[in-house]
């Protein structure tokens, strides 16, 4: 009677361990930030996969918006096809933007339009060039954002989507930008997404609230563009060591079997 | 057989020939084939085997992602998003790893536990216990210095926070952190020699290791009576009884270690450290990884930074003496009635803990971090000293194989005599 006791207390202890963790997860300033808003995202869950359309739309939003202050200086031009683009609309894509290159045969550093090759272009040469053009303020490398904020994508939707008019009583300074879900509310990057501010080539209507969701998608890949690879290798592993655990649980109650 | 040569058993030839010269058959034979071993393990004593395939997939992932990683502070961040986007499975190496670290962690706590529970550290096998401390301290150092070298945010400024540690020590406590650091803060130097000795120490944990199994292998394992084994058919060979039984074990194991790495990579990592390490920017609430958030909050308990640093390390420090501070002579909690009540209520501080050293220092928090310190040292200062002389322990079993057995009888015939067979 004592043993089944020791084993859940073993068991009780392995799980414990595990969700005792949790609080030491992010802790946000205290009482700043309302919860975030639970947003479906399509690549939420333990099978979701990227919307392959959205996705693409919110490159679209990144490179016409984003892109003019945040970097992705982890992601390279054909990395895109992650999203479902064809190599000829990657190296399109590419195509748009003027890289520098060099030094060539003379020494000298020269421009020439993208390919698939290189890195994103980052807007601004020196992070004191990004905030010179920003008011002091730094615009954040976008590569890992959705996983280097505390809520991930859930966050990011909710930044893009919670710029108001500051409560009565509350001092917005000079240059900053009230929002909802930024610690301190006080943002420096002004609402960057307006209604109709881009022109889906799909015919989606560009709202706010698609083109954060969009864009959050996007980014979202960005940041873990091994997760479909990972959870589909994770599911065939799991159903693996399940198979394997039954046989091997089966021999030891046989070699066992003599001894109990 | 030529003299001086070892007398081997083996029917290959090939085998035969070079255990003859080098007995390493038959070492594993005697320390992993025949091995008498306690019959009646319960699960928790998988978790030995389990560290030591833990440790084993640290190396072998940790090997590859160095292949990979460039301890610069300029390039370590973007070498480890290189692994991540770039290399073949790179994101495999490094999630079983960052993983690894917690698994890890998870695996010695309940290896740590069990023993306290058992009296493992009881005589004979009190330098088996202290090994293990030793192992443990290694751990600590190797996944703090492992902690730092993406060079986020949380590695940084959990890099500084810790060895700022040292300068509590009087006089030459700033000299220390001067020459821990190999420089005036926490910077290059200081991430290429975190790099250099967070490779070199995995190996001495192999070392330390060995020496720890060669201990158990004098005194033989405690199991869940706390009895010794009174002749052989109180146990059986280790093979293929508990290589078996630690199989079941290790795949129960890696279904969980599976999930983590698979569906929820991130889990027990903290965000803050996928923003690159910026010496200017001070992340709001600095916490350590998870499995440092007991000693933490102790450390944070002590309003005083020195006495503070001090009793932090004593809370590892004071596992070395742990065999004569528990005075009683019975090893198994099973048959202390008290003990185990307090050592239950050991175990709710050190998650109390836990939940503290997450919190910022302030309010119940502290209170509680307070409550938890004292009762955490309290267990091993003064009830365990003072249980072993007031309790009244339970009835030992007269042997290990009659309460196993069912009925109680005397043994079946065959059934402890037919894995000898084995040999």
């Amino acid at each position: 009677m004592r043993r089944p006791l020791l084993h859940k207390l073993a068991a009780a202890f392995g799980a414990a361990a595990l969700l005792a963790v949790a609080p030491a997860a992010p802790v946000r300033a205290a009482g700043e930030a309302p919860p975030l808003p639970d947003t479906r995202f399509s690549f939420e869950g333990l099978f979701g996969t990227f919307d392959r359309a959205s996705a693409q739309r919110g490159l679209q939003v990144y490179m016409e918006v984003c892109a003019n202050c945040h970097s992705l200086r982890q992601l390279s031009y054909r990395n895109l096809t992650g999203i479902g683009l064809s190599d000829a609309q990657v190296r399109a894509i590419a195509a748009t933007v003027q890289v520098q290159d060099g030094p060539n045969d003379e020494g000298q550093m020269f421009e020439r339009p993208g390919r698939p090759s290189d890195r994103f272009r980052r807007p601004f040469p020196n992070d004191a060039a990004a905030r010179a053009a920003n008011n002091g303020a730094l615009p954040p490398d976008l590569s890992v954002i959705v996983k280097a904020r505390a809520g991930g994508a859930d966050y990011i939707y909710a930044l893009l989507t919670g710029y108001a008019d500051p409560p009565a009583g509350v001092e917005v300074m000079e240059g900053m930008h009230y929002n909802r879900y930024f610690p301190g509310n006080q943002i420096a990057m002004a609402p960057p997404l307006n209604d109709g501010q881009v022109t889906f080539h799909d015919g989606t209507r560009a709202t706010v609230d698609q083109m954060a969701r969009d864009v959050t998608t996007f980014l979202a890949w960005a940041a873990e563009p091994e997760l479909e690879e990972r959870r589909a290798l994770g599911v065939k592993v799991v159903l693996f060591l399940t198979i394997l655990g039954g046989l091997v649980y089966a021999v030891k109650r046989k070699v066992w079997a003599e001894v109990h | 057989m030529a003299s001086g040569l070892h007398q081997s058993d083996f029917k290959n030839p090939v085998v035969r020939w070079i255990d003859a010269r080098l007995p390493v058959f038959t070492m594993m034979e005697k320390e992993y084939g025949t091995f008498p071993t306690p019959r009646n393990f319960n699960y928790l004593w998988n978790f030995g085997a389990l560290a030591m395939v833990t440790l084993l997939i640290m190396i072998a992932t940790g090997i590859f992602l160095a292949m990979n990683y460039t301890p610069h502070v300029n390039h370590a961040f973007d070498s480890v998003e290189r692994i991540m986007r770039d290399v073949n499975y790179g994101w495999l190496l490094r999630y079983v790893h960052a993983n690894g670290a917690s698994m890890f962690f998870i695996v010695v706590y309940v290896h740590i536990w069990r023993g306290l529970y058992y009296g493992s550290y009881k005589a004979p096998r009190e330098l088996l216990w202290m090994l293990g401390v030793v192992i443990f301290l290694l751990m600590m150092a190797t996944a703090f210095m492992g902690y730092v070298l993406p060079w986020g945010q949380m590695s940084f400024w959990g890099a500084t926070v810790i060895t700022n540690l040292f300068s509590a020590i009087p006089l030459v406590g700033d000299s220390i952190v001067t020459w821990l650091w190999g420089g005036f803060s926490v910077d290059n130097p200081t991430l290429n020699r975190f790099f250099s000795l967070h490779y070199l120490l995995p190996f001495v944990i192999v070392g330390v290791v060995f020496l720890h199994v060669a201990a158990l292998h004098i005194t033989g394992s405690n199991n869940p009576l706390g009895i010794d084994p009174k002749g052989p058919q109180d146990t059986v060979p280790f093979h293929p009884y508990y290589t078996v039984k630690d199989s079941v074990g290790l795949v129960a194991y890696f279904v969980v270690f599976a999930v983590l790495v698979f569906f929820f990579p991130n889990l027990l990592g903290h965000p803050d450290n996928y923003i690159p390490a910026n010496p200017l920017v001070t992340p709001p609430h600095i916490v350590p990884e998870w499995y440092f958030l007991p000693y933490y909050a102790i450390l944070r308990a002590v309003p005083n930074k020195l006495g503070g640093v001090v009793l932090m390390f004593s809370s590892i420090l004071i596992l070395f003496v742990l065999p004569w501070l528990d005075t009683s002579p019975v090893r198994s909690m099973r048959f202390r009635p008290i003990a185990r009540i307090a050592l239950l209520l050991w175990t709710v501080a050190f998650f109390v803990l836990m939940w503290c050293g997450s919190q910022p220092p302030e309010g119940i928090a502290v209170v509680l971090a307070r409550i938890g310190t004292a009762y955490y040292f309290a267990y091993f200062l003064v009830i365990l000293p003072l249980l072993g002389r007031l309790e009244r322990t339970l009835p030992l079993p007269e042997s290990i194989s009659r309460p196993v057995l069912r009925g109680g009888g005397p043994l079946p015939a065959g059934a402890a005599v037919k894995p000898m067979e084995k040999a």
